[in-house]
């Protein structure tokens, strides 16, 4: 059952990086890379490293997230 | 062709890399045999947090120096006297904001004082003060911030300065951050709590000094 898990987690990893570059529009690629920065998490508690987990959900996923976000609006509004 | 390369170049990598993980350092030394019998005299339960601020408390404090050092670096390129517009206020998003401030605040409590004993610690505590302030400047509730007050100045020094205080302090004992074993609990939790405030302001403060659009252009 965990190592079902644990296919299934490091197969959408590399899914989702590979979506995150190679998918044409910007707001998709920022929605694509906050899900590997969850999945990176959650890969992270596997590895029994919830420390680094937690870290990368708040800094990588949140916050990062959120400042891509953030300049995407900032470059749309500039250039509509 | 020149997709092949690449593509046969990055595989040849990858198959190297996993060759090399698979190979087992030579020399690699078990610290956590190091770490384990020296826990009691460090103050925390948590092994992690017993590295970052205690036995490896130096790295600890280069870190929010740099930190620190980006956002005076940010604020001394100069902030342009932009006017910060009036964002497009969403009256579901703003309440719904408004209702997850006070419980990210709660949780970043939390994670500080978990550390101690638990995963948690004064960077994801920072972090999420951080990402509390970010949601409400996203959702309009807070403008961006025009130019740093004293108090914010204040605020996002003071856990450099707690944390330097504190070294310092204790260079009587021979070393730089050599925490006595019976006080080491107690000074660990101030220099966090410390951490936490200035991390929380110094990440948001990366956000909100560079977050504002130049003027009205249109």
């Amino acid at each position: 059952m965990s190592l079902a898990f644990d296919v299934l987690l490091a197969l959408s990893l590399i899914w989702s990086g590979v979506r995150c570059l190679s998918v044409e529009r910007l707001d998709r690629a920022i929605v694509l890379f906050i899900a590997f920065g969850l999945l990176m998490a959650l890969a992270w508690a596997r590895l029994a490293a919830p420390d680094i987990g937690l870290a990368e959900a708040a800094i990588g996923a949140g916050l990062t997230g959120a400042l891509l976000l953030d300049a995407w609006g900032a470059l749309k509004r500039r250039r509509p | 062709m020149r997709r092949l390369l690449v593509g046969s170049g990055a595989a040849v990598f990858a198959v190297l890399l996993i060759g090399a993980l698979l190979e087992p350092l030579p020399g690699g030394i078990d610290l956590r045999i190091a770490v384990a019998s020296h826990m009691a005299a460090s103050g925390v339960e948590h092994p992690v947090t017993a590295v970052l601020l205690n036995f490896r408390g130096y790295d600890t404090l280069l870190e929010i120096a740099v930190l620190l050092l980006a956002v005076i670096v940010i604020l001394a390129g100069g902030l342009d006297p932009a006017v910060d517009r009036p964002r497009a206020a969403n009256p579901i998003l703003q309440s719904l904001a408004r209702l997850a401030t006070p419980p990210m605040i709660v949780v970043a409590v939390y994670l500080l004082w978990a550390g101690a004993f638990r995963p948690g610690g004064a960077f994801q505590a920072g972090a999420v003060l951080a990402a509390a302030a970010v949601l409400l400047h996203l959702t309009g509730l807070l403008p961006s911030w025009q130019r740093p007050a004293l108090s914010l100045r204040w605020g996002m020094t003071a856990g450099f300065l707690i944390f330097l205080a504190v070294a310092t302090g204790l260079l009587a004992q021979g070393a730089l951050l050599r925490y006595p074993p019976a006080q080491a609990g107690l000074l660990i939790l101030l220099v966090e709590a410390g951490l936490t405030v200035s991390l929380g302001l110094i990440l948001a403060g990366l956000f909100l000094f560079l977050s504002r659009d130049p003027g009205d252009e249109e």
